[in-house]
């Protein structure tokens, strides 16, 4: 035992030290664990290509914001846009980098994936606990010739804070009065009902295992769990499924001039195939930059993202920007991010 | 376990060691600076301990300054926990933690118990070693491959099987019947104290094992040639012998049931609701703060699941300071029983 941990030390202090070294000219990295994925597999991909790696270490959007605001990072990275005063307390500047969506799940025997529809106010009530049985009156008026039984609708919610349930809280409250007013919106809320599952891993879990659950993950772990989505009636009122193209339209519909530090929240946009819960994760870097080189390296990281990184990011099921939305965050960039002399860093 | 009976450090050995940097006689005097730098290090590693505690304490109580203000005690026995309104209250984490806690050492000691009597007492020789491997192996099990395992075979199984069962039975008896409400999910307060009592078996058992061996074999052998069963032998003897030692072992399995982390999140529905229902999922301290600690934004709420930890801490004090009390008092007993 003792000579396994002794072993185990010491292979973490050799690691540390290779990991020291090697960090040298990295770009480094935190916040949110959302996009994790992609910026991982970005990074690889930059590194491969240009020699310079990327550390992001995804230690949740809280984190992101204490580290970049005590400035051990060289950029934080928030599923929640921070709040224009905020940004300008600490001297943030805020871009959207990767979008995604948010889908509700289900596991009810009989009914396959895509055969049950759900809006907003339903998908509140249900969250809030009115909504109990999957036949209930409501439910069934909506889906027509699909035979919904008499059966208990397991709520499931994420235990963890996350930026998904900020995406479904948010959608929630903008359509459901009663959810703005009892529950309200943020990385982790007060649930009415239902049971924690951590991580979107766990949530897709407990909805596999639960006869008759609902849950919300995001579109990526849907797909790969397999588990039945539901379509989702938007704001236009009409339904749609979860795919790429539902994501992109909610993007492509949203007002990214109008917003002050680009916070953008995707959720319940208009157009006719715009899915109601899509949601951009948000990159944070300082204004103020003393060591110009340093920031230039984070935007070199992102420019080339943004050129190169939406082939990965389809993979991976994320939806990359579109391409008006990226050439204004670089001349957010430029009017932005000063060295010490005020000079244009980018 | 130095304070067991019949340990070393109770037969007074008469071997001549420098103590309290007294060099014996004929001891060379180049020795004696190592000797004295040796104590001094002991001593440097030993003040260790206070001082790593006392700065986990000072940090815990200076995180949660914030919510300690604004809550006082009531912190305590409220159980509002919204961090979009801004209002926290421990109850329900406090209830989960010692409930489940509770589940763990009622199935867990008993059958420890069994477990270091047949090793000690009953198991042929050829069983005993492989047996004994097998058990401190399931010791060294990351508690993450318990959550796992607990949540994709436990679960499933509990929720066809065990939870119809017992909410069909003892569901239906009036007044304990409320302990066993609600729908079978599978996951809640009850998965999660009987993960938790598979994984402080192992802690008990090598505790409850390794003392039972200390019981010197004049004494047994006398009761058994007195005429008594083995268990009573077990009962009268060995346990009165090695009672020290069994509470420390429960102590140590108790401590790892009310720090446990992951497991307990996987299997124990992380809701902040407070039922009466063994079945209902609720949450405990340790997966609380697991699971929002990371996108804890605002100072409040970061401040509260600091208290939360510090309440924990709290807890694990209480807990093992009663222990040594009701040693303390077994020990008083000990002369006026014949």
């Amino acid at each position: 035992m003792l000579k396994v941990r002794g072993a185990r030390a010491l292979g973490l202090a050799a690691a540390a030290l290779f990991s020291a070294s090697a960090l040298a000219a990295d770009i480094t990295g935190a916040g949110a664990t959302f996009p994790y994925p992609i910026y991982a597999k970005w990074a690889d991909a930059y590194k491969k290509e240009t020699g310079v790696g990327m550390n992001y270490q995804s230690i949740g959007s809280g984190g992101g914001i204490k580290q970049i605001t005590a400035k051990t990072v060289q950029f934080g990275a928030s599923d929640m846009p921070m709040k224009p005063d905020e940004l300008e307390k600490y001297g943030l500047m805020q871009f959207p980098a990767i979008m995604g969506g948010v889908v509700p799940v289900y596991n009810v025997k009989g009914i396959a994936n895509g055969q049950v529809t759900l809006s907003g106010p339903l998908l509140a009530d249900i969250y809030l606990g009115k909504l109990k049985k999957w036949n209930d009156a409501p439910i069934a008026k909506l889906n027509p010739g699909v035979r919904l039984p008499d059966q208990a609708i397991s709520v499931v919610h994420r235990s963890d804070g996350s930026g998904t349930t900020f995406l479904f809280a948010n959608y929630l409250s903008k359509v459901s009065p009663e959810w703005n007013e009892s529950v309200g919106e943020g990385t982790s809320v007060k649930w009415p009902t239902g049971v924690g599952g951590k991580g979107n891993e766990g949530v897709a879990a407990y909805v596999g295992r639960i006869d008759g659950a609902i849950g919300y993950v995001e579109y990526a772990y849907a797909k790969q769990n397999k588990l039945a989505a539901a379509k989702m009636v938007n704001r236009e009122g009409t339904a749609v499924s979860p795919e790429d193209g539902a994501f992109k339209a909610a993007a492509a519909g949203a007002d990214w001039k109008g917003a002050s530090g680009m916070a953008v929240l995707l959720t319940n946009q208009p157009g006719k195939g715009a899915w109601p819960i899509t949601g951009a994760s948000f990159i944070l870097i300082h204004k103020s930059q003393p060591q110009p080189e340093v920031a230039r390296e984070v935007l070199k990281f992102f420019d080339w993202a943004f050129k190169n990184g939406d082939k990965m990011a389809s993979e991976l099921d994320y939806v990359p920007m579109p391409d008006a939305v990226v050439s204004m965050i670089q001349s957010a960039w430029k009017s932005e991010i000063k060295d010490a002399a005020g000079r244009p860093v980018y | 376990m130095s304070a067991v009976p019949g340990s070393p450090a109770d037969y007074d050995i008469a071997v001549a060691l420098p103590r309290n940097g007294v060099t014996p006689p004929g001891r060379a005097a180049r020795g004696r600076w190592k000797d004295q730098a040796f104590e001094w290090l002991t001593r440097l590693f030993a003040l260790l301990v206070f001082s790593i505690l006392g700065a986990i304490l000072l940090s815990l109580v200076a995180g949660s300054t914030l919510s300690l203000e604004k809550y006082g005690a009531a912190f305590l026995w409220h159980e509002d926990w919204d961090p979009v309104k801004e209002r926290f209250g421990a109850l329900v984490p406090i209830y989960g933690t010692l409930l489940t806690s509770f589940i763990a050492l009622a199935i867990g000691v008993p059958v420890s118990f069994g477990i270091a009597l047949f090793l000690t007492e009953l198991s042929p020789p050829w069983l005993k070693r492989p047996l004994g491997t097998a058990i401190e192996l399931l010791a060294a099990i990351p508690s993450i491959i318990y959550g796992m395992w607990g949540l994709f075979v436990f679960t499933p199984l509990f929720q066809a099987h065990l939870q119809p069962a017992l909410i069909g039975s003892l569901g239906r008896v009036p007044g304990l019947g409320r302990l066993f409400e609600g729908p079978p999910l599978g996951i809640g307060m009850l998965t999660a104290g009987l993960i938790l009592s598979i994984m402080v078996i192992p802690f008990i058992t090598a505790v409850m094992r390794d003392v039972f061996e200390l019981v010197p074999p004049m004494l047994k052998e006398s009761a058994y040639a007195l005429g008594g069963t083995t268990w009573e032998v077990v009962w009268r003897v060995v346990l009165p012998y090695t009672k020290v030692g069994v509470v420390g072992g429960i102590m140590l399995g108790l401590g790892r049931a009310l720090g446990e982390t992951m497991a307990v999140t996987f299997v124990i529905g992380n809701a902040h609701q407070l039922s009466a229902s063994l079945m209902a999922p609720g949450n405990s301290i340790a997966s609380a703060l697991a699971n929002e600690f990371t996108e804890a934004v605002g100072d409040l709420y970061f401040s509260s699941l600091i208290e939360l930890g510090l309440i924990l801490f709290a807890i694990t004090t209480v807990v093992l300071a009663a222990s040594k009390l009701l040693l303390s008092r077994l020990a008083r007993r000990e002369g006026t029983r014949t």
